[in-house]
């Protein structure tokens, strides 16, 4: 059975017939060709197909076609400037050595950008919790909690268990 | 030794394209009606097929096809490929034509022109006999995914079922059922080495110590699962794209898996989602091959499950040990005899060469008078256990860095000084590879990490500890190797094409799966010619057809072994270029250097010519144009042997038994580091592999069905960023040199030493010695009860 449903992928408005059995992953993987989203288990528990629907990080295989209906999706794609500048998180990946074999990678520069546009300050335990959903086998997550760090400088807590405290 | 490019954290080649989404992994590329190829899996342990039937599978809808054992090639089939096509109609194949079929082996190594030295050829692409929970019986094309699934629900499958062995000890059991037929009492091989004559040594020892430890099946998890799609292309020839870290294996292993010319095949590798060793088997592509073959070379994929993949692939080998070590009042080690039963699971795949390797890397560290090793790797109904982050390492160091601190605590001694008393020095010449150690910094490495934990500060100030939540200092050490000399061939390979504007491309039949390969060996490139890392464009896809050979991507052996072709193709390509100029120019091609794009007299540095000039005349000077390009092969009959230690501090909370790491650090010895950023992020991510082996990764099954309990990202306890402590990370940088620009390997032993490092750091802090990965809350829970510690 299929069903007609309205929404963008960064900015592009879409209106068409979805699968009503499909995810949102299929969707945006197989027809539309946003292949920037991964899949590493469909069942919501690696964070490799997080998109941002209306600026939420959600695991987009766990998500149904249809309920994207009125959303404003982001994905990987639609991170860097159209003119192909990378955005201050994507930035802090690459300088930082957050990626490895990059599977994880799309999913978590995603949370990350919603992290940093919350404007929210956060402590590092409460960052890493922010971060959690994702798995990632390859960095031991060092790296990518330094480029979570570093993208949301400025309005990190300078508390006494980050980094960034200026006690020290 | 002084570097421009070598030895600088460059950004790494691909991580723009993979911080954007435009990183292309094999499931990223789509075919117009690619069909889809699903498989069914046995739900037995141990069973034989009485009687499979798929007639209302094939008379499904959108059901393409439907494979069995029935359907598969028999030797010497298929030479007239595509001329297989399923009709429908079953061959009548009863058991006795169950011999001609084509078996063959997974193992990701070269092949070998000696047959004594291959791998044992013990499967079949679908199975006549069930060997595990997961073994592939039968297997479905469709148009679309759902279709696929319904089709395997219609297959009926008539097994008789056997007596599953779901541990070594049941599958050694006098009268157990045969595993495989050719396979006296389950035992796939046994066989190490012996150096002097251990019993002797035990003789001449102030002590002898015994100890056992066991290991626990733990899987790589790497993020993206086992996928692969293939066609057959208009010239008759079988497309793979797989994401594989052993492009060229892949293709023999599918060419004669399906009896078919090597040259018959094509495999493609795009960008890897992490390997870790599961992706150095051949596991899904002789299946998608005969897929596509059955429905005319229509493309077909088969994308596996995380809980296919998790036990459908491969998992790292549980080990058994047992020890006995002679030492000496002062420490020093005269005669060990370890004795090591590997499980292997329901197939060889790298059998008993993963209980070898283990062996053979362990003797480099603490050269003794005496040192005895016999393994044997036992085939189970278990899930089959491959390569892995460490080959037989993780498992052996556990062991003996267990061991040796318990002789050390038993002797009243420092478990550092134990070590140093015993350690390997350069000059050293291993008696059985004859391999030399040219460089080695352990002792280096221990100061170091000794100085990072504050060891005797907090040794001091824990002396006297009381509660219920108690701190400990331990450390372990390994060696490791850079490649697999002198066990198999080191054969690799590396192209550059210098460009019109002075840039060049880089082709190597190396495989980056995520570690950085593709941007070290850029980095050399770089350093060779004197460019600027944008200038050299490092082919990150691997092309049977086009890029040169290498083996792949294992045994941590591409910067070491894959380096030394890609510096040599470097060198040809400068060398090229100075006698270009030199004819240009008429000055002696000895008065000439290549610096910064420009071709300058060596003795005052004046330019001659810009690179740039040399590169144009190159291709368009109508009387000597000639591109300047090279194309190497480096066939390394040499190895390299890394070091390191890790040292840790944890805090364990007696009454809940959960284990905290607090600190923890890992100081290498690899030789050069090229990129530092890169090295260090190698280490995050083998140190953490490390933790989850020692606190938490198991993959469990029921003891009698042999079914997988955990076999997901839920169950299956890898490590959160929630559960990662900081990792600490140092390099002692000595030069090795046989390597290229003297680096020794680094991807693997980062994972090694963390598991018996904190397993000795929980002995210091209780008192309680856990001999079994992994120590879970459970089991540490367990142990104390047992001490009386709750
Ligand atoms: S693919 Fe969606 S959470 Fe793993
Ligand atoms: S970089 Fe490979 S899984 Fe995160």
């Amino acid at each position: 059975m299929f069903k007609r449903i309205a929404f963008s992928v960064n900015g592009k408005a879409f209106n068409i017939e979805v699968d009503i059995r499909e995810s949102l992953l299929e969707l945006l993987r197989n027809h539309l060709g946003y292949t920037g989203a991964k899949k590493g288990c469909g069942v919501g528990e690696c964070g490799a197909c997080s998109v941002l629907i209306d600026g939420v990080p959600t695991d987009s295989c766990i998500y149904l076609a249809v309920w994207a209906d009125g959303k404003e999706i982001t994905t990987i794609e639609g991170v860097a400037s159209k003119s192909g500048e990378l955005s201050a998180v994507q930035k802090a990946y690459v300088e930082e050595g957050a990626v490895q074999c990059g599977f994880c990678t799309p999913g978590l520069v995603l949370t990350t950008t919603a992290l940093a546009e919350s404007g929210k300050e956060f402590t590092r335990e409460e960052l890493k919790r922010e971060l959690s959903g994702h798995l990632c086998r390859c960095t031991g997550y060092q790296s990518i909690l330094k480029a979570a760090e570093k993208s949301l400088e400025g309005h990190i807590c300078t508390c006494v268990d980050s980094p960034h405290y200026k006690g020290k | 030794m002084a570097y421009t490019v070598v030895g600088k954290s460059v950004n790494k080649v691909d991580a723009i394209a993979k911080v954007t989404g435009k990183a292309k992994y094999t499931d990223d590329f789509h075919e117009r009606d690619m069909l889809v190829g699903k498989i069914l899996h046995s739900p037995h342990a141990h069973a034989i097929i009485k009687s499979i039937d798929v007639s209302l599978a094939r008379a499904l809808p959108g059901v393409e096809a439907v494979l069995t054992y029935k359907d598969l090639p028999r030797i010497n089939y298929a030479t007239s490929l595509p001329g297989y096509v399923d009709d429908g109609t079953e061959t009548e194949c009863e058991a006795e034509c169950e011999s001609d079929r084509i078996k063959f082996s997974t193992a990701g190594h070269p092949y070998s022109l000696d047959p004594g030295h291959r791998d044992v050829e013990d499967r079949h692409i679908l199975t006549k006999k069930a060997r595990f929970v997961g073994d592939d019986i039968a297997a479905v094309v469709a148009t679309d995914e759902l279709i696929a699934e319904k089709a395997l629900q219609l297959i009926k499958v008539e097994y008789e079922v056997l007596e599953a062995l779901t541990s070594t000890d049941a599958a050694l059991k006098e009268g157990a059922p045969l595993i495989h037929e050719e396979h006296e009492g389950n035992i796939l091989a046994s066989g190490g080495f012996a150096i002097g004559d251990v019993e002797e040594a035990f003789k001449e020892s102030d002590y002898v110590f015994e100890g056992e430890y066991e290991t626990s099946i733990v899987q790589h998890c790497h993020m993206e699962n086992q996928t692969s799609y293939a066609y057959i292309d208009s010239d008759g020839r079988i497309v793979i794209v797989t994401s594989t870290q052993i492009p060229q294996i892949v293709r023999r292993v599918v060419a004669q898996s399906l009896g078919l010319p090597w040259g018959r095949v094509r495999v493609i590798k795009p960008f890897v989602g992490g390997g870790f060793g599961n992706k150095q088997d051949v596991c899904i592509e002789p299946l998608n091959a005969a897929m596509t073959i059955a429905v005319g070379g229509r493309p077909v994929k088969i994308e596996l499950s995380r809980e296919e993949s998790m036990v459908d692939t491969r998992t790292r080998h549980a080990f058994k040990f047992k020890i006995k070590t002679g030492i000496n009042q002062d420490g020093k080690l005269i005669g060990i005899h370890i004795s090591a039963v590997s499980n292997t699971g329901a197939y060889a795949s790298h059998g008993h060469s993963i209980a070898g390797s283990a062996g053979g890397k362990f003797r480099y560290l603490y050269p003794t008078k005496a040192l005895k090793y016999d393994p044997i790797t036992v085939y189970t109904n278990l899930p089959v256990a491959g390569a892995m982050r460490g080959y037989g390492c993780p498992q052996i160091f556990y062991a003996f860095e267990s061991h040796l601190e318990d002789i050390a605590k038993r002797l009243n001694m420092d478990p550092i000084e134990i070590r140093r008393k015993n350690l390997v020095e350069v000059g050293y010449v291993d008696p059985v590879s004859k391999n030399k150690i040219t460089s080695c910094g352990i002792r280096e490495c221990i100061d170091k990490g000794k100085a990072l934990i504050k060891w005797d500060e907090k040794k001091a100030s824990y002396k006297e500890q009381r509660g219920n939540k108690l701190r400990g200092l331990g450390m372990a050490c390994f060696s490791y190797a850079s490649g697999t000399y002198p066990v198999a061939l080191e054969l690799a390979g590396a192209r550059i094409v210098l460009n019109q504007d002075g840039s060049v491309q880089l082709q190597i039949g190396a495989t980056d799966t995520g570690q950085g390969s593709d941007t070290v060996f850029g980095q050399m490139v770089a350093e060779v010619l004197g460019l600027p890392m944008e200038m050299v464009h490092v082919i990150s896809t691997q092309d049977t057809d086009i890029s040169p050979f290498d083996t792949g991507c294992y045994a941590s052996r591409q910067t070491y072994v894959s380096g030394m072709a890609v510096e040599k193709a470097a060198l040809e390509v400068k060398g090229k270029i100075l006698e270009f100029a030199a004819r240009m120019t008429d000055i002696p091609v000895d008065k000439l250097e290549l610096v910064e794009q420009r071709i300058i007299y060596k003795h005052s540095g004046e330019s001659v010519l810009t690179l740039e000039q040399v590169a144009m005349q190159s291709y368009y000077d109508r009387v000597h144009a000639k591109p300047i390009t090279s194309d190497s092969s480096n066939n390394a009959r040499i190895n390299a042997i890394p070091f390191g230690v890790t040292f840790t501090e944890v805090e364990v909370d007696i009454k809940t038994g959960k284990i905290e790491v607090l600190e923890i650090y890992n100081v290498h010895d690899s030789g050069t580091i090229v990129n530092p950023l890169m090295a260090e992020g190698q280490v995050h991510g083998g140190v953490s592999m490390g933790i989850g082996y020692a606190l938490s990764e198991q993959l469990t099954f029921d003891a009698v069905t042999g079914k997988a309990q955990n076999n997901n990202l839920l169950d299956y306890k890898l490590p959160t960023i929630m559960d990662t402590p900081d990792i600490g990370v140092a390099f002692v940088e000595t030069y090795e040199p046989t390597g290229p620009f003297g680096v020794k390997s680094l991807g693997e032993p980062p994972t090694i030493t963390p598991a018996p490092a904190i397993r000795n750091a929980v002995l210091d802090a209780t008192g309680v010695a856990f001999n079994r990965l992994p120590m879970n809350p459970q089991r540490v829970f367990e142990g104390f009860k047992k001490v009386g510690l709750i």
